[in-house]
């Protein structure tokens, strides 16, 4: 026993460890052509970033929700480790399986979404619009939803009326309907009020995105290469400030709406026009836009350079963003899209997402290059540059 | 964005850093230190070293509230929020900061309940909406949250709460910079001064520096044109061989501070003899504890404190780093055992802390992204 528990002093063992099983991991250093030390030690970390994610932590936190660096680990080291199979491999936002001769896209989401109801939405058309749209970007007519209620006890019935009157018109907007369902309630402080999990079933019935070799070799987060334009399909962040502001717990009022909406007729659109030459599309919910660049440029092995002055966003959102140190480009909107295209349809594509109601603020905002790939540059407004990296923490959970 | 995007003017900006280039003697280097961590967030996120030539080096200070934070204080903290009854509230920004044991965010997936706020006020709704628990606020931060967590304490008193507390582990600036000045592997050739401090202690407390270690200091705003203006204006006092106080956040800062601000802090809070920083070891009267008429409101007091100290990890270098005589990227595990992901130095933690900021923003090389964006 110590007598000077003041000078006591121990090892933080989880830090020892944690250097110890880096120095094991560490591959040889095969050089880089470029000279200088700093070059060298990018170098080595991007061969740490590469290697096979682990799961430090014993139980889950907040931030294995938050779409960033720690749910990529959970899913790579924990969900893909134990369900693996090539369908699910890719991490599409949907599966693309062939049934007979048909090819459909199979997808699931669930939503936890605080408060239940907000200026431009609720928690119902947000489960019919998130299923739909990851649907959409995997270039399918989206067709058959399910919805799964979880309820607390205590939840009133009022407001179940008002969330499955906003899924009917939801899903009646959007073409689909919701054919199976499932309810379940749990003891009173087991659950906040409303838990709704959808799936969803579409057909690609586009014989451009067919499988190959009739067709392009579809829709993919590794389709990107260097001449490709970025595009996102309006003005990002509305519905994640929308929610901030909704929650009042800034003290902040602001003219802002979710953005929620369905974008199957807006993707349809975009693929008319351009039916061999878009090379992937996701919507940027949880994580926003910058999160989809970061899995586009790891999947396709390439470098995503994105111009802050070229991303649109509301003067709202911007205001609400600097006040509460948030960088818009990671928060969450629920009826955009990001796209990848060929560069030399850019302008094409930008003329067809304009002539839809829901494309009118679209935009290029970023070119696709080959170096130093894996990686998200910014050109920010001030001139300099710097990266956009996948965030480890959630500025913001339960935001869908 | 009004009176946010006029100090964020490329052209501006363009014109600064011919100024400045102009300004820098032939063959002379330059190390200067943005002693602040928000300083250190503004140079990365906007990319600002595009616009330094080579010979102008920016290291990074110890200015991050969280940063300095060490492991065994994480671990003390942890152990109130596992005492019955209590809800410990903390800024966000402290949630990840790893202790011996873990974090906040690991006791309170452990079962404690850690609550983040923005404010200590916030904390201070909680205890009293619930006054049958046991409220305690994490307070960190230099003079800039000081006031506050004291304006809350008074708040507290005059409205006779028993039931909130205050693990203060407030510290103080000066005794930072004064540290990093006599430390032997100082070479530096002038401080951009930390804003937001300086709002409540004014400019006259760093006049030492210029006085007694003959390097200038210029008090400097946030955003990315306040920056380049500070190191036009610590060029151009080398340039004519002075060493001054200078105050380019006049628009902000008042020379004499905050009285008021002051005034709480004196009231509420007494100086340490010592206090424990992370890597920098212990510096004398660094940091403020509770004053002995508020001890009522004294975590430190109330809970019985296990005090152990935890070691920093051996091939740890938060210290160098916090002191500016290592780059991040120097640190023998950043990036590689030390990510944001798992951090196992605070400044790694914070996004105003130096190691994460690199990691997150500036972790590319200059010069292959220059071929590789040449259009």
């Amino acid at each position: 026993m110590s007598t000077e528990p003041v000078t006591e002093q121990r090892q933080a063992e989880w830090a020892e460890r944690a250097v110890r099983e880096s120095a094991a991991g560490q591959p040889d250093d095969p050089g880089t052509p470029y000279a200088g030390r700093e070059q060298q030690v990018l170098a080595r970390i991007e061969r740490a970033r590469r290697r096979r994610p682990v799961v430090r932590e014993e139980r889950i936190t907040l931030a294995h929700g938050s779409g960033g660096k720690a749910t990529h680990t959970l899913i790579d080291a924990v969900f893909l480790e134990a369900f693996r199979n090539p369908l699910l491999a890719p991490l599409e936002d949907g599966a693309t399986l062939s049934l007979g001769t048909a090819r459909a896209v199979f997808t699931t989401d669930s939503f936890v979404v605080n408060p239940l109801f907000f200026p431009g939405g609720d928690i119902g058309d947000l489960a019919v619009n998130g299923t739909v749209n990851d649907l959409a970007v995997c270039g399918a007519r989206p067709l058959y939803l399910s919805a799964g209620f979880i309820l607390e006890e205590g939840f009133p019935v009022a407001d179940l009326r008002r969330i499955t009157a906003s899924m009917s018109a939801a899903a009646k907007a959007a073409g689909v309907s919701i054919v199976t369902g499932d309810t379940k309630v749990v003891e009173r402080g087991k659950a906040d009020g409303c838990y709704i999990t959808t799936a969803g079933v579409g057909l690609i019935d586009r014989p451009a995105l067919g499988p190959p070799p009739e067709g392009s070799p579809g829709l993919s987060i590794s389709g990107a290469r260097p001449g490709d334009a970025v595009v996102v399909s309006g003005p990002i962040g509305e519905h994640g400030a929308a929610i901030m502001v909704a929650r009042g717990e800034f003290e902040i009022e602001a003219d802002l709406a979710s953005d929620t909406a369905p974008l199957h007729d807006l993707v349809a659109a975009l693929l008319d026009a351009l039916p061999t030459q878009v090379r992937t599309m996701r919507d940027a919910t949880r994580g926003g836009v910058a999160t989809i660049l970061n899995e586009v440029a790891t999947g396709s092995e390439v470098a995503v350079v994105v111009e802050e002055t070229a991303v649109p966003v509301r003067a709202e959102v911007t205001g609400v963003c600097e006040l509460l140190g948030i960088d818009p480009l990671y928060v969450a909107c629920e009826g955009r899209f990001v796209a990848v295209v060929d560069g030399a349809y850019a302008d094409r594509a930008l003329q067809a997402l304009h002539g839809h109601p829901l494309g009118r603020g679209a935009a290029v905002i970023g070119r696709v290059v080959a170096d130093p790939a894996g990686l998200v540059l910014l050109k920010t407004t001030f001139g300099g540059t710097r990266i956009v990296d996948l965030l480890v923490g959630d500025p913001l959970p339960r935001i869908c | 964005m009004r009176f946010v995007d006029e100090y964020r003017d490329a052209g501006m900006a363009r014109a600064l850093a011919a100024e400045i280039a102009a300004r820098c003697e032939p063959g002379r280097r330059y190390t200067f230190m943005e002693v602040c961590g928000g300083h250190t967030h503004t140079i990365y996120k906007h990319g600002l070293e595009d616009y330094l030539p080579e010979t102008v080096t920016l290291a990074h200070g110890p200015g991050c509230p969280v940063c300095v934070i060490p492991m065994g204080r994480v671990d003390d903290a942890v152990h109130i929020a596992e005492q019955p009854g209590v809800i410990l509230t903390s800024f966000g920004d402290m949630m990840r900061v790893p202790g011996g044991r873990g974090s906040f965010f690991d006791a309170k997936a452990a079962g404690a309940d850690i609550r983040m706020v923005y404010s200590p006020l916030d904390a201070l709704k909680i205890a009293r909406a619930n006054p049958d628990r046991r409220v305690v606020f994490m307070a960190i931060g230099f003079e800039t949250t000081a006031p506050s967590t004291a304006m809350t304490v008074l708040r507290a008193a005059a409205e006779g709460l028993d039931n909130f507390s205050v693990f203060c582990s407030h510290v103080l600036i000066i005794p930072a910079i004064k540290a990093i000045l006599d430390s032997p592997d100082m070479r530096l050739d002038g401080f951009i001064g930390p804003g937001h401090v300086s709002t409540v202690i004014g400019c006259e407390p760093y006049e030492f520096i210029a006085r007694e270690y003959g390097k200038p200091l210029v008090v400097a705003g946030f955003e990315p044109l306040d920056i380049l203006q500070s190191i036009h204006l610590l060029l151009g006092q080398l340039a004519g061989g002075r060493a001054e106080v200078e105050n380019q956040y006049a628009r902000v800062v008042p020379w004499h501070g905050n009285r008021v601000a002051l005034e709480a802090i004196g009231k509420v809070m007494r100086l340490r003899p010592h206090f424990e920083w992370r890597g920098l070891g212990f510096i004398a009267d660094s940091a403020l504890g509770m004053a002995d008429e508020y001890a009522a409101f004294d975590a430190e007091r109330i809970f019985d404190l296990p005090g152990i100290r935890v070691a920093d990890p051996k091939a740890c270098q938060c210290g160098e780093v916090l002191k500016g005589v290592l780059k991040p990227w120097e640190c023998k595990v950043f990036g590689t055992a030390c990510t944001p992901e798992t951090p196992i130095g605070t400044c790694m933690v914070s996004s105003e802390g130096a190691c994460a900021a690199y990691y997150d923003f500036g972790r590319f090389s200059r010069e292959r992204v220059r071929e590789a964006t040449r259009s």
